[in-house]
């Protein structure tokens, strides 16, 4: 009974996050699950490409080492992205932007080395929605008035009949929530689909899944970390200097 | 006399399992067919790309990166469907 019916009992698919080790805290029981140590991985790359990338860049040439040319074409991109979008509010922004970029396309990636892409698990999604959202109200209190606010969220009224101001509200609190089940169900869908092909045709998933793991983490990773930065950016653009 | 009447009931419950399960299995695949929505709105809009590329074929990459922004901003709908059909199949919330 605790199968699901979907799956047959022989079947050895596997997607779910497992837990590896128990701790408690403050009588609370908690879990080191897998989606920490992939997550620990993907961080350890970054910071292994980091601290290569400042070595590189601190003995810089005029004419740029492979290593260095590399470097410079990511941020360059990255930078010209923000750039963009965001216009004269980017430089304030490359630095979150290009980060969070770069993690996310990692962790989508991170599929293809047999890992459990980190994004498929709603507990890292949500909270890079959260920091969309401070960004976005923190940005919005530190470059518009009270009073401009006030409008903006009683928008399609004139401001003295506030009825439309729950729905705007309800509409704040959605983006974040948005933002990050897009990220989440879009991995995990792959995720899913990838963890069936292999589960069910063991013997038969031996070279065409590649073509698979191309659409699922590449193309769809690639485009979903984009849109995250993409709608992160113009949301805190409109925040900044919106008409009210 | 007990244990029959045990018995039975354990094959009300189990009956009640199974249920639960197969009504969550329907549920999930009407869950999917929110996949309908998105299907039509990136269609369109992967359509009047097209028309805009044979319009202006210059601006051929900046009107792609804004299809794939809006075609994959239009899948979110169906992937909300997408996440309460694994949510019935997977996590079985309706189970007691």
């Amino acid at each position: 009974m605790g199968r699901s019916i979907l799956l047959s009992s022989e079947a050895n698919v596997d997607f779910m996050i497992h837990g590896v080790f128990e701790y408690e805290l403050f009588g609370q029981k908690l879990w080191i699950t897998t989606s920490h140590i992939c997550l620990f991985i993907v961080v350890m790359i970054i910071f292994g490409f980091a601290v290569a990338a400042n070595r590189a860049m601190k003995k810089a040439t005029e004419v740029p080492g492979a290593f260095q040319n590399v470097v410079e074409l990511v941020v360059e991109k990255l930078d010209g992205m923000v750039a963009g979008t965001m216009g004269k509010n980017a430089p304030k922004f490359q630095n979150y932007i290009g980060t969070i970029f770069i993690f996310i396309l990692l962790s989508n990636f991170s599929g293809l080395l047999g890992l459990r892409p980190p994004t498929a698990d709603y507990g890292v999604t949500l909270p890079m929605g959260i920091l969309t959202f401070i960004l976005i109200h923190f940005n919005q209190f530190k470059h518009q008035t009270p009073k401009d606010i006030w409008v903006g969220m009683c928008s399609p009224l004139p401001p003295w009949l506030p009825i439309w101001f729950p729905i705007n509200v309800i509409s704040e609190i959605a983006v974040p929530i948005s933002l990050s089940l897009r990220l989440f169900a879009n991995v995990l869908s792959g995720t899913v689909l990838m963890a069936l092909v292999y589960g069910l045709l063991q013997k038969f998933a031996l070279i065409w899944p590649a073509a698979l793991h191309v659409y699922f983490d590449l193309f769809s990773g690639a485009i979903q970390t984009y849109v995250f930065c993409m709608l992160t950016m113009t949301y805190v653009n409109n925040a900044i200097d919106s008409d009210g | 006399m007990k244990s029959y009447l045990y018995f039975k009931e354990e094959i009300i419950m189990d009956f009640n399992e199974n249920f639960i399960l197969g009504c969550s299995a329907i549920g999930a695949g009407l869950a999917v067919i929110a996949g309908i929505g998105p299907g039509i709105g990136q269609g369109i809009a992967a359509g009047h790309a097209a028309a805009a590329v044979g319009r202006n074929p210059g601006a051929k990459s900046s009107i792609t990166s804004t299809m794939l922004l809006g075609q994959a901003v239009a899948e979110t709908t169906g992937l909300y469907g997408l996440l309460i059909a694994f949510l019935l199949l997977f996590l079985k919330p309706l189970l007691p």
